[in-house]
């Protein structure tokens, strides 16, 4: 007679279990785990195969590759937590070269402890951003470190994505005359999570502004193209890091207007007492468009019209400038410089 | 932001620059310190100095508590917190703060030392209440502004019986640095600058109120004008300041009336009274040694006081030769007369003090104000020519 013994598996306690060292030692608890939680929640044909890689065919053309660290603290904040920023940013970075985005990888740095609980709720809403950006996640990898040796859990990303035909983005590409465009509001992100950090918590109804911007740029993109010089996601650092880079790669300098930058009063109050600029808070759901003057009229109208870029607004003009300097016209009425941000001791943001 | 827009409002900055410019008498110049880091950095921030005439200067004085600390003081600070029972908290500011030798907190901590970060002396004292097997010592240093919330963390350490918080103390007193910059001999040796009037302090005046500057004022008969920090604040300070040396009066006048009284905030004044007491003597970055000059824990406090709990010593060290954070301290040089400004010293690699803060005169010059250079220089030399 035949028999056939069946290993039996208890079913991961998602309610009230914790990671623990051998979720990461490459045995059944390890699967089990990478099944239960990540699986389940990116679920698509490529994780299914359960191979080490995934194989999948891409056209003729030029492709962009990105990589991105996420080591936010806290791990959850208004408006979303470390997985949807994981999920949005590396999509962004990819989208910024005006390409489309295909393809992610997350790799998961676990800390021995880590509620398996708070492990779906971030890949649960990692498995929804990336469905309904339509960017399928399909290989990952998942390590467990000593308590202590991580804090709670980090996420490592990879992107990939299709460049259009003709569309040729440089950093150095801002010319005097330009139009510098923002999308929305400055500083939403940065001070929803510094109003959850410890020793610094203060109410607030202010969300993250954490979103997936391709579809904003491909409208973009598709209105027009040619005339877009350069786009950037400023995340940390602010508008103040984003511009300074561009102005230095571009050897030009810029002419902002502070009346004119997008600013919630609720972000301004806390940035106030937190003794922040604005301009140095991270974003992680708008962008900043340089675009050739002839253009710029159709660009923002464009921008307008898509939801993540109602609230787009001219700001200010590229100048000649050989110190690169980002100068501003204060509501006060006087000049300043927006400098890079200076070793400020803040907390982690993304 | 209501109640703070309200004094960042352009329009009326304009008008208040346009009756500024009509009532500068073009004959004479008009030097004003402004005594506050908080007051250079919203000069900076805001370009204030783009609405004011070319013969109204403004003179950055040494009102940042970061920028007057000694270095002696900052190696005695990292000596103590490379103790190993020692958990040494401080404001940000200080972490970046230039040592001998290139040392920082900052770097200290990095080499392993227990130094954290800390918001308020109430988190330093909470620290020292989870942790009881660590010697908890609180970095204090500032005005008079933070010295009553250094009282109040001692007092509460005191009723809760804490034995292991302790206060590394280098409160320091305005008065007594600006009656030091008119009158003392060493500042007149290293040189000085002549002041028509000082925008008096804001957060300090609301716990000193105006009367500790009614001497000096008489005097050294310069009118002082106690300003609040917000740009217009500043800018009608200036104005006051303008109309009191056309008319010859040297008072003491009050901008900053919502928050400051003559007398200030007296229960706060007994609470530091009730703890400390004046030091004979207090080197100060840039003044040199200013008499009754800073604060330091009463006797009877012993216990609580860090300096004397663990036998620290202040070395003696030297700033940088080239750097000139003293006589822009002392308002005699601007910023970028220093050799050092903008090169290697920069606020992501301080050298000297006055690049660390963002209530420094360089951090501050640097950071929003050093496009003005080239047109400076612009200006230079078309005098020349």
């Amino acid at each position: 007679m035949n028999m056939m013994i069946k290993a039996y598996r208890r079913k991961l306690d998602v309610a009230n279990g914790r990671v623990d060292l051998s979720h990461g030692a490459g045995g059944r608890a390890m699967g089990q785990l990478i099944e239960g939680i990540f699986h389940k929640a990116f679920d698509n044909d490529w994780l299914r195969a359960g191979n080490d890689q995934s194989a999948f065919s891409v056209p003729g053309g030029r492709m962009v590759m990105t990589t991105d660290g996420y080591v936010v603290s806290p791990l959850f904040f208004p408006g979303g937590n470390i997985g949807t920023l994981a999920v949005h940013g590396t999509i962004n970075d990819i989208a910024m070269a005006g390409a489309v985005p295909l393809y992610l990888s997350a790799s998961f740095i676990i800390e021995e402890g880590f509620p398996f609980a708070d492990l779906e709720r971030i890949a649960q809403s990692m498995g929804a951003g990336s469905r309904e950006a339509g960017v399928p996640i399909i290989t990952g990898d998942t390590k467990v470190v000593e308590r202590g040796k991580a804090d709670g859990v980090f996420i490592s990303t990879a992107g990939v994505g299709m460049v259009p035909d003709g569309l040729d983005l440089r950093s150095d590409a801002a010319r005097p005359g330009d139009a510098v465009i923002i999308s929305g509001s400055i500083g939403d992100h940065g001070v929803a999570v510094m109003s959850k950090h410890e020793n610094l918590e203060f109410d607030t109804d202010i969300a993250s502004d954490s979103a997936a911007l391709h579809g904003l740029v491909a409208d973009m993109v598709a209105a027009g193209g040619a005339h877009i010089r350069l786009r950037r996601d400023p995340t940390r650092g602010g508008i103040a890091a984003t511009l300074n880079e561009v102005a230095s790669q571009s050897r030009v300098g810029f002419r902002i207007d502070e009346d004119k930058i997008p600013l919630k009063p609720e972000v301004a109050a806390a940035c106030e007492f937190l003794g922040l600029d604005p301009f140095n808070v991270a974003n992680e759901g708008k962008l900043v468009a340089v675009v050739a003057p002839e253009g710029a009229n159709a660009v923002l109208a464009t921008m307008r019209a898509h939801p993540l870029g109602s609230e787009a607004v001219l700001v200010g003009h590229v100048v000649a400038d050989d110190n690169c300097f980002v100068q501003m016209t204060t509501s006060f009425g006087g000049g300043r410089i927006v400098d890079w941000l200076s070793g400020e001791q803040l907390p982690r943001i993304c | 932001m209501k109640y703070i827009d309200e004094y960042r409002d352009g329009r009326l900055a304009k008008d208040i620059a346009r009756q500024i410019a009509a009532l500068a008498a073009p004959g004479r110049s008009y030097h004003f310190m402004e005594f506050c880091g908080g007051h250079t950095h919203a000069i900076s921030r805001y370009g204030l100095e783009d609405l004011l005439p070319a013969n109204v200067r403004m003179i950055h004085g040494p009102g940042c508590p970061v920028c007057v600390l000694p270095i002696g003081r900052i190696d005695a600070a990292i000596a103590l917190a490379m103790r190993p029972e020692i958990t040494l908290c401080t404001y940000g500011d200080l972490m970046r703060v230039p040592g001998s030798n290139g040392s920082s907190l900052l770097k200290a901590k990095a080499a392993g030392a227990d130094i954290r970060m800390v918001y308020s002396t109430l988190d330093a004292l909470r620290i020292a209440e989870a942790e009881l097997e660590r010697e908890v010592v609180f970095f204090a240093i500032g005005f008079e502004t933070t010295t009553p919330p250094t009282a109040l963390a001692l007092k509460a350490a005191i009723a809760k019986g804490l034995g292991n918080f302790s206060i590394f103390c280098n409160h320091v007193l305005t008065p007594a640095a600006i009656q030091n910059i008119l009158e003392s001999p060493d500042v007149r040796k290293l040189g000085t600058i002549k002041i028509d009037g000082f925008v008096g302090p804001a957060h300090v005046s609301t716990v000193i109120g105006t009367e500790p500057y009614e001497f000096f004022a008489g005097e050294f008969q310069k009118p002082v004008v106690v300003a609040g920090f917000e740009p217009l604040d500043v800018i009608q300070a200036i104005l006051m300041l303008v109309c009191q040396v056309n008319d010859g009066r040297h008072e003491v006048e009050n901008q900053y009336i919502r928050a400051v009284t003559a007398l200030g905030n007296e229960k706060a004044q007994a609470e530091v009274a009730n703890f400390f007491e004046l030091r004979e003597s207090f080197e100060w970055r840039g003044l040199g040694e200013v008499p009754y000059g800073a604060l330091r824990l009463r006797p009877q406090y012993v216990a609580y006081d860090a300096e004397k709990r663990f036998s620290m010593v202040t070395p003696a060290a030297k700033d940088n030769p080239a750097c000139e954070c003293g006589a822009i301290l002392r308002g005699v040089k601007r910023p970028a007369d220093c050799k050092l400004f903008g090169t290697v010293c920069t606020p992501d690699t301080p050298m000297g003090s006055c690049m660390v803060s963002s209530e420094g005169a360089c951090a501050a010059h640097w950071t929003y104000g050093r496009f003005r250079e080239k047109a400076r220089q612009v200006d230079v030399g078309r005098a020349v020519a």
